[in-house]
């Protein structure tokens, strides 16, 4: 992987585009400005002026209802102007290209997008291609990365688990279900590693778990009640059904048979230990309803830190934008070259 | 009937460049000659007359008019012969022409290529494969050999004319990157293409195991979360080719072996007498999987880069003779088809330019002897085509090609020769340079610092 594509030459974020290659104190150091923006919308004012008369584009070639609002309400309460563009599937079929689609919005003196695509490395792409003092913040590339939810996690289990960042080390989380498709666990894991923790295990069927994982440092289990045996973390990933009959799973219920959590499969686990999930969930497949809104349950804590920490990131990266200038004037002193 | 009979005369004609007549004869001495046909490497002196090698020796019959070329220190080869090179033409001029590849291939020291079926439309008539035939003449300097389809269209159910195909002048059939579903048009196919005893080009790849693939399935595309292409895709697939070889007895080549396995494989069946052989592109034998992370696009190749163990079972295969062949699986893209992330980029490598470097690279790491490095690069693949073409014995074409194998140079995309600046070896420091490309005695390439 590339770290000077998401990070400057002072080792602050430019772009972020992944979990992988960030330290621990890049991390703790978002995290900490997550707690403290979560501090400050507990008032009746909820907006900061951070990003005052900044542009933020959430441009989305995927589905997607609860990122996409969430990072609308992170921009609007840091004060910015945000544009929402859902894009149709395959944009192509217009005959824009993904680098056309950027230039032309960063003719609009955007400052900032939010982007999701469905092709693994779309962000990478975006930050390689994007003017000087565009920022690139990428909310789900394919089967990569989702670093916001990866720090959304990390910002839950520390609030529960914490709030010493070093609680990571000792902590034994479990990751269940689609491993294979999923830019959750890859960035989880990568976030995890990070701050730590030695004891992370994937659990899934084998068809569900992707060659190679191991060595982002997590064993594999087949088994959820080895899997889930003392654990302090349980994050459940969402298993897309349309994409796992016939090849990957016989049927849902099977699933739900082997690895989803239910009331009886908790008693193995720790009684604090901490259950998560990235959302939406199906019922009755990874997860039995009651669990769901159970007590061990922070799934709706998620969703709300997840307002929080995408503020912390977007206002770092437009600090970053600014160190003594601002980003739209040091932008136009260097002209984007294209490059090819 | 009549019409039939002259499509043979037309394509003899394409076929074999007429030697220069005209023209002084030309004597190279001092050279490091390399004859991988006759396993001869010595310093001898080469002497050209009327485009045809006229003597090799120690001393030649005196030529006063001859042109002398003193080569001390260089090598001197037969001209390469490419097994697969995609010219582009017709259907995506936008990617690249015969005329500009033609003149990448000389620059490259390459004399011969054989050109995949896959053109838009695709080579599955006799009037596709002369104008091929016609297009190369057009262009020159390169002879090109064309594989016809092995089914029309390339879709894969239902055999294409391969008796016209041959008789047009194509060297064996192909179904290129298409998969054929069904086992028995695959089954037949072999049957009617070894009753015309045409060798048949075989990409070996399970079209179900890699469908949606970008990236050899290991930890590098589980962490970039692309989409895998395993190993049994081309394991699976070999092994299919392989029974149906067994039933019918045709001559299967296998395209671009990527994989550990995959050489075990034709090993075994090499064991067993069978009429297979097999090539491996030249990017294949550097490269790995590790040089895709940070999603590389210009790494984005089919069969995609392996893992470190499997290069090194293709350069033991290669080194061994199992792989008789290197080749460029030479793709020359227009700059946009790599700008997309990267499982939207199309595959490929623009490599003609470097094929003769990457497998000199083998040569100075001690893994091939110079004749070695030689034989796969011409009388290899010549002898897998099935063409006249790789060898330095009097009275043949004096295709040669004249190499500094320790001249050092940076490659610079802006100074290929290529339409497809789509090379992942950009600002790499190579060794071995091409400084002179003779094509029947005719010296179509001369370096600028020859």
């Amino acid at each position: 992987m590339s770290p000077e594509l998401q990070l400057d030459s002072h080792g602050r974020l430019r772009h972020l585009l992944t979990l992988e290659g960030l330290s621990a104190t890049l991390l703790t150091e978002i995290l900490d400005s997550a707690e403290d923006l979560d501090r400050s919308l507990r008032g009746p004012d909820k907006s900061l002026p951070l990003l005052r008369g900044r542009t933020v584009i959430n441009l989305f070639f995927e589905p997607s209802t609860r990122t996409r609002t969430t990072f609308e309400l992170a921009a609007k309460r840091l004060s910015a102007d945000v544009l929402n563009l859902q894009m149709a599937a395959s944009s192509t079929s217009k005959g824009e290209t993904l680098f056309d689609t950027l230039k032309t919005l960063e003719a609009m003196q955007a400052d900032m997008f939010v982007v999701r695509h469905e092709a693994s490395g779309a962000a990478h792409f975006f930050a390689q291609h994007a003017a000087p003092g565009v920022a690139i913040l990428n909310a789900g590339d394919g089967r990569h990365a989702h670093p916001t939810q990866g720090l959304l996690d990390l910002f839950t289990i520390r609030r529960y688990k914490g709030p010493d960042i070093s609680c990571f080390r000792k902590l034994r989380v479990a990751i269940v279900g689609d491993v294979l498709h999923s830019r959750v666990a890859r960035s989880d894991i990568h976030g995890l590693r990070a701050l730590g923790t030695q004891d992370i295990r994937v659990v899934a069927p084998p068809t569900l778990v992707p060659a190679g994982i191991e060595q982002m440092g997590v064993t594999v289990c087949h088994r959820m009640d080895e899997g889930i045996d003392g654990v302090d973390v349980v994050i459940l990933l969402r298993l897309q059904k349309e994409r796992m009959l016939g090849a990957y799973l016989p049927s849902m219920g099977e699933f739900h048979r082997d690895f989803g959590l239910t009331r009886k499969r908790m008693q193995a686990m720790r009684k604090d230990a901490i259950i998560m999930h990235p959302g939406p969930i199906n019922r009755g497949v990874e997860i039995e309803g009651d669990v769901a809104y159970g007590p061990q349950s922070l799934i709706l804590q998620q969703v709300n830190h997840g307002i929080a920490v995408r503020m912390a990131v977007m206002a770092i990266l437009g600090q970053a934008g600014t160190p003594g200038a601002p980003a739209r004037a040091r932008r136009t002193r260097r002209p984007a070259a294209r490059t090819r | 009937m009549s019409r039939r009979a002259n499509m043979k005369e037309w394509s003899a004609q394409a076929h074999v460049p007429a030697p220069a007549e005209t023209g002084k004869p030309l004597l190279i001495r001092g050279a490091r000659v390399l004859d991988p046909a006759s396993g001869s490497d010595h310093k001898v002196q080469v002497l050209i007359r009327d485009g045809r090698i006229a003597a090799v020796g120690k001393t030649t019959p005196s030529e006063p008019r001859a042109r002398t070329i003193d080569a001390e220190n260089l090598w001197l080869m037969p001209g390469l012969v490419d097994l697969c090179a995609r010219f582009r033409e017709p259907g995506q001029t936008h990617k690249a022409s015969f005329a500009s590849e033609s003149r990448a291939a000389q620059a490259g020291g390459i004399t011969h290529v054989l050109i995949p079926p896959d053109t838009q439309p695709v080579i599955d008539t006799p009037a596709m494969v002369i104008r091929l035939q016609r297009i190369a003449q057009q262009a020159g300097g390169v002879s090109a050999h064309v594989l016809g389809a092995l089914t029309k269209d390339l879709r894969g159910d239902a055999l294409a004319e391969l008796s016209a195909l041959r008789s047009a002048g194509a060297v064996g059939a192909s179904n290129a990157f298409a998969p054929i579903p069904d086992s028995r048009i695959a089954r037949r196919a072999l049957e009617y293409a070894k009753g015309l005893e045409l060798p048949v080009h075989i990409f070996a790849q399970d079209a179900a195991l890699a469908a949606g693939g970008c990236a050899h399935e290991g930890a590098v595309a589980t962490r970039l979360g692309l989409t895998p292409i395993p190993v049994a895709a081309e394991v699976a697939a070999l092994r299919f080719w392989i029974s149906l070889v067994e039933d019918t007895g045709a001559r299967v080549h296998f395209c671009r072996l990527s994989t550990a396995r995959g050489a075990e494989v034709l090993a075994a069946a090499r064991s067993r007498r069978l009429p297979v052989t097999a090539d491996v592109a030249a990017h294949q034998l550097h490269l790995t999987d590790a040089d895709v992370d940070g999603f590389a696009a210009q790494c984005h190749v089919l069969p995609p880069l392996r893992a470190a163990s499997d290069r090194d079972a293709l350069r033991a295969a290669l080194r061994d003779g199992l792989i008789e062949a290197v080749c460029s699986d030479h793709q020359p893209h227009e700059a946009d088809a790599k700008i997309n992330p990267f499982p939207l980029t199309e595959p490929g490598i623009s490599a003609l330019e470097t094929l003769l470097p990457l497998t000199l690279a083998l040569v100075h790491d001690g893994l091939l002897t110079p004749l070695q490095a030689a034989a796969r690069l011409t009388s290899g693949p010549a002898a897998i085509a099935g063409i006249r073409a790789g060898t330095l014995a009097v009275g043949e074409p004096a295709d040669l090609v004249l190499v500094d194998p320790d001249r050092a140079w940076v490659l610079r995309t802006e100074q290929l020769l290529s339409a497809g600046r789509n090379t992942p070896l950009a600002g790499r420091r190579l060794r071995g340079r091409v400084l002179r490309t003779f094509r029947a005695g005719e010296e179509v390439f001369t370096a600028s610092d020859a």
